[in-house]
């Protein structure tokens, strides 16, 4: 790999955070010049590292471009002096996070720890042991299945006032309305799944004298693995925006979706914003621990054995 | 599931299942209503009494489908549309906001993945957030959205369609990306070998090609279009919208207000579903039968 580009990201965040210290001391003209070097050095870092090949070039060009947004986000937040009820800028964001750490963390497990996965289990579940019951009757599968996959494109968000109504306002509601969220994707997703396993390899497991029970265990369930992951992954972020989306129905006064609506409303939007940021690493880094233990467990599928 | 094999003679299982589910549904408003039933009745109520009683509450823990059939109808025959009484009025205000939003989410998408598949920079770049901020409960933003503009003195459909737009932009984009790039790389030669600009193979390979993955993204979409703009409408308590209706009976324990508003955001989304269907079955018709 040519190391040009690496040296062009060097000078681009020297010259970057260069800017952003010259404008906090009013110089404008050595802000300008700065931050003219930043972007044009950050622009041939990217131009270089997309033409390059590797993990690490391929890695360098998303981040550094989301590097080059957020400090334009915060010079032009800044330069424009944009109100703060309007977008503040991240600086005021991160320091937000880092002053209200106890109260995110409370949030926090209110909506994630609580909500999100006791519904995830149990909806992942049910839809996996019904999708497992439904199997041997072809009747209830075409049955449920476009049930299923009506369900599944309808605003099931809406049934949050009525779980509140149901479950209380405090997370057992949000956890109810994760459930009927998470469960069709499954149940849809197993039943695929299960329809997976070739003929040949029935045959054999036939041949085999193997039971249902031996064939379900041994053959269909593993080739199902990977339908089960796609509705695991999907059902990760489907159930984190159904727990943030059922607290603006109405919560005790705890829980990200609660934080949220409030502080919009009362303009504390640097506060908005750092609780949007433990949603958005709440929701990448659960889908990224799936895609990760769906990499370990079935890596024997076409679609990881060529790259690794 | 989109696999037609799997529909044949769908009709009748899923006809049985839907009545059972209605079954269960009159036996869990009998459980869930009696409770309350039981204390209000006279101590010599007959059973047939009792389970009428639970199938007729005016606030009901679960209304029966019933009773969401009247209100529904009461709604949208005895009120003009143009009344904030008829539901109907309601649907098309968030549909209204969704499909402003369906616009801006195609224009955008379409924009976004033709310069994805053309640029290499910004495909190395912006390729990943685009699929990383799928993984983000990016709903969650709606709130502030509407707030902040709300500030600046937009209100109505704008930031409802914003919002909308935004959820509904991902999955177009990335669609489409896959779309513009399911072409052969020999009939992309090919062109090449005839002089062609590349916005000629965009018309004439790319985007017809890219077709069969618009209509299935499209799908996804516009639920989530939808779904935006119902969840756009709850911060505002705005006056009017799918939306507004759950907020509002949730507020005053109007259950069967809830579910009607409910069952017209499910039809609301299946018409939406059908027109794209119906959109994609032309085009196919158009093009020879098939994407």
């Amino acid at each position: 790999m040519k190391r040009a580009p690496l040296y062009w990201a060097t000078l681009g965040l020297i010259a970057a955070t260069l800017a952003r210290w010259l404008m906090s001391a009013d110089k404008i003209g050595a802000t300008l010049a700065a931050a003219l070097i930043a972007v044009f050095a950050l622009f041939r870092a990217m131009v270089g590292f997309a033409r390059a090949e590797g993990w690490f070039a391929r890695l360098a060009t998303p981040v550094i471009f989301g590097l080059l947004l957020l400090w334009l986000w915060e010079m032009l937040v800044i330069g424009f002096a944009v109100p703060f009820v309007l977008l503040p800028p991240p600086s005021a964001i991160a320091r937000a996070f880092a002053n209200h750490l106890a109260l995110l963390a409370q949030d926090f497990a209110q909506t994630y720890l609580h909500a999100v996965i006791a519904g995830y289990a149990l909806g992942c579940g049910a839809g996996f042991l019904v999708a497992l019951a439904i199997d041997r009757s072809p009747f209830l599968k075409r049955g449920l299945l476009p049930m299923g996959n009506m369900i599944s494109a309808m605003p099931i968000v809406g049934i949050a006032p009525i779980m509140v109504m149901w479950f209380g306002f405090d997370w057992p509601s949000k956890a109810a309305v994760v459930v009927v969220m998470t469960f069709f994707p499954m149940l849809v997703n197993t039943t695929a799944g299960l329809a997976e396993a070739g003929t040949i390899e029935t045959d054999l497991m036939r041949t085999y004298a193997a039971s249902y029970g031996t064939t379900l265990l041994k053959l269909r369930l593993p080739a199902a693995l990977p339908h089960i992951f796609t509705a695991l992954k999907l059902n990760s972020t489907l159930a984190l925006i159904g727990a943030v989306v059922a607290e603006f129905f109405g919560t005790p006064i705890l829980g990200m979706g609660f934080r949220i609506s409030t502080e919009a409303a009362k303009m504390n939007l640097d506060l908005v914003w750092a609780t949007i940021t433990v949603a958005a690493l709440a929701g990448s880094l659960s889908f990224g621990a799936l895609a990760l233990l769906e990499r370990l467990i079935t890596f024997w599928h076409p679609s990881f054995r060529g790259s690794s | 599931m989109r696999r037609p094999s799997e529909r044949d003679g769908a009709t009748w299982p899923v006809i049985v299942v839907i009545l059972a589910l209605i079954g269960v549904w009159y036996v869990g408003a009998i459980l869930l209503n009696g409770p309350q039933v039981r204390e209000q009745a006279a101590e010599d109520a007959s059973f047939r009494d009792f389970v009428v009683q639970t199938w007729s509450m005016e606030r009901p823990v679960l209304p029966a489908p019933h009773q969401i059939a009247a209100e529904l109808a009461q709604s949208l025959f005895t009120h003009s549309v143009t009344s904030p009484r008829n539901l109907l009025y309601h649907a098309w205000v968030t549909v209204s906001a969704a499909l402003a939003g369906l616009g801006i989410a195609l224009a955008l998408g379409l924009l976004l993945a033709v310069g994805i598949v053309h640029i290499r920079v910004l495909d190395r770049s912006l390729m990943p957030w685009v699929i990383a901020s799928q993984t983000v409960p990016v709903l969650a933003i709606a709130p502030m959205v509407v707030v902040v503009l709300g500030n600046l003195g937009i209100t109505g459909l704008l930031p409802k369609a914003a919002i909308s737009g935004y959820l509904a932009f991902f999955p177009i984009t990335v669609g489409m990306v896959k779309g513009l790039r399911a072409p052969d790389p020999l009939q992309i030669d090919l062109l090449r070998t005839y002089d062609a600009r590349p916005w000629q193979i965009l018309s004439l390979l790319r985007f017809p090609a890219s077709l069969g993955f618009l209509f299935p993204s499209l799908r996804v979409a516009m639920t989530l279009a939808l779904v935006g703009a119902i969840v756009a409408e709850l911060p505002t308590g705005a006056q009017a919208g799918l939306g507004a209706r759950l907020l509002a009976g949730s507020y005053y324990g109007q259950t069967i207000q809830i579910w009607a508003a409910l069952f017209m955001a499910a039809v609301t989304s299946m018409l939406g579903l059908a027109a794209v269907s119906l959109t994609e079955a032309l085009v196919a018709q158009r093009r020879g039968g098939r994407l």
